[in-house]
């Protein structure tokens, strides 16, 4: 069980800011951390490892990380991190990466060996794309046997593909060393397929808990279709008016009343939503 | 002309190897915990001694040598501590020549060192904290590895501006031969007494080792630059 009760004042773009977060996690589970930037998410998981000072109170496994008096050296916790920018050893090679952390070189050999990475175990990391330099710091996160294994937006720089891949290589891992894992991500099909828990930050404290399906499915009541976007235009077509709606990657029409065209402002959030409806999926 | 360089004392140029070397080896371990130091931190005090250090590069070389020579001499309590406990003269003697010489060259070495650590990916540290390692050996393991171009500008640089310096050697450490009578010393003193024909030669090989040493910390830098593909 991870327990953590921590407070922090930040001073973020917007102003100043209190994190408040009072939260239990279960051992093996995998949370995801969402929510808007500058909510506090990178900063809870630089807490956690002790890159960053705070207030509180932090146990793991019926060990103290962190009370009123003590801290314990970020050295000293066993801790996995994964960061956006891959941050690996660039003067090192594939496989010195991993035995830096630990000279166990059976664990390194099985990691490599998971991640498909064996044989690029002796190039340098500046010959590496994106996602194989993104899975060699998801093996040398794991080198130390990590009780916690923290993630910042681990696979946000990765292309689609990239990203699938590496989702799977996560799930592999996490069902292998079923690790306790935070991962901070803003992905909703990302944080469905992976996590078994989400936690939405916002200002610094949490918004909403829950599985995926409670927090992330956004159709309520008889609504079998539901979708949230952005109002990019409002045109006006002989007598109707034609909303553009902006909805993840996609530009849909949606027709829509005079009245309605008048209280609808460009830019702001809206939700496309239908009942009764079979739609086709081909 | 080989009568001529038979004639040429090479004493004044092996002292200001000498005196370059023992300066960039002391320099070095003293300048990576200071320039880690001012890198890393946050402290309002960081100005203050970024200033202090940077010093050296504005100062009149005879302020500097004035201040230096006064503190050394034997009538200062630096001076006369040394002389008393060591039994070690800091003026007029090669020693005071090193010390002199590490105030005058620290900004040399410490601020592309402290360029280096500061142009670090923070995170690659982290990683390296996070790995379970100290400070200490994520220094010497990640952090200097990864800055070579830095690394090499500042030893070369060090070096060649120790071999270079002329007014606080002159002011601390006289012109004695073969102990402080160092290269660009004996330069002054070729040019005071006429002797142009030797002023001659030393000053070629004074400008054919520095262009030499400049060019290979330039080569090296434009190399790993395309090798890290910037």
């Amino acid at each position: 069980m991870l327990k953590l009760q921590i407070e922090k004042r930040l001073h973020g773009a917007g102003g100043e800011m209190k994190l408040d977060i009072d939260l239990e996690i279960e051992e093996g589970s995998f949370v995801a951390i969402a929510g808007e930037s500058g909510s506090g998410k990178t900063t809870l998981l630089r807490i956690l490892a002790g890159l960053e000072k705070a207030e509180g109170h932090i146990e793991i496994a019926d060990e103290v990380w962190m009370d009123a008096k003590y801290s314990m050296p970020v050295q000293r916790r066993k801790i996995g991190f994964v960061f956006q920018d891959y941050a690996l050893f660039e003067n090192m090679t594939v496989e010195e990466n991993l035995l830096y952390v630990e000279d166990d070189r059976e664990l390194a050999a099985k990691l490599l060996e998971m991640t498909e990475l064996v044989s690029l175990r002796e190039r340098m990391p500046g010959t590496l794309s994106g996602g194989q330099k993104q899975r060699v710091a998801l093996c040398r996160a794991m080198m130390k046997k990590p009780t916690l294994l923290l993630m910042d937006e681990p696979l946000s720089a990765l292309d689609p593909v990239m990203r699938q891949k590496l989702q799977q290589e996560i799930t592999a891992l996490h069902r292998t060393f079923s690790t306790t894992t935070l991962m901070v991500s803003h992905d909703p099909s990302e944080i469905y397929r992976l996590a078994d828990r989400v936690i939405v930050l916002e200002g610094g404290e949490v918004a909403a808990d829950g599985t995926p399906k409670e927090v992330l499915l956004k159709t309520q009541g008889s609504q079998k279709f539901s979708f949230e976007g952005e109002l990019l235009d409002i045109i006006k077509v002989d007598v109707i008016y034609v909303a553009i709606v902006s909805i993840g990657q996609q530009l849909v029409e949606v027709v829509v009343s005079s009245q309605e065209a008048e209280y609808l402002t460009i830019g702001q959030k809206v939700t496309v939503s239908t009942k009764a409806f079979a739609p086709m999926i081909v | 002309m080989t009568e001529m360089l038979e004639k040429i004392e090479f004493t004044p140029f092996l002292l200001s190897f000498k005196l370059a070397a023992a300066t960039t080896l002391i320099l070095f371990l003293v300048s990576v915990p200071l320039a880690w130091y001012l890198s890393q931190t946050r402290s309002r005090s960081k100005p203050f001694i970024e200033a202090l250090t940077a010093l050296p590069i504005v100062l009149p070389p005879s302020v500097l040598g004035f201040y230096l020579l006064w503190a050394l001499s034997a009538n200062s309590p630096v001076g006369a501590f040394f002389e008393e406990t060591f039994g070690i003269k800091l003026v007029f003697s090669f020693t005071g020549l090193v010390v002199a010489s590490c105030f005058y060259s620290l900004p040399f070495m410490v601020q592309p060192l402290q360029n280096g650590f500061e142009s670090l990916n923070r995170h690659m540290l982290e990683a390296s904290y996070l790995s379970g390692k100290s400070r200490i050996q994520t220094i010497f393991s990640v952090a200097i590895p990864n800055m070579k171009p830095a690394l090499l500008t500042a030893l070369i640089v060090t070096f060649a501006h120790t071999v270079g310096e002329f007014g606080v050697v002159l002011m601390v450490g006289g012109s004695i031969a073969g102990e402080t009578k160092v290269a660009s010393v004996a330069i002054y003193e070729m040019v005071e007494t006429m002797d142009y024909t030797s002023a001659h030669i030393y000053s070629a090989i004074m400008l054919f080792i520095s262009f030499v040493v400049l060019l290979s910390v330039y080569l090296f830098n434009q190399k790993q630059n395309r090798k890290f593909g910037f």
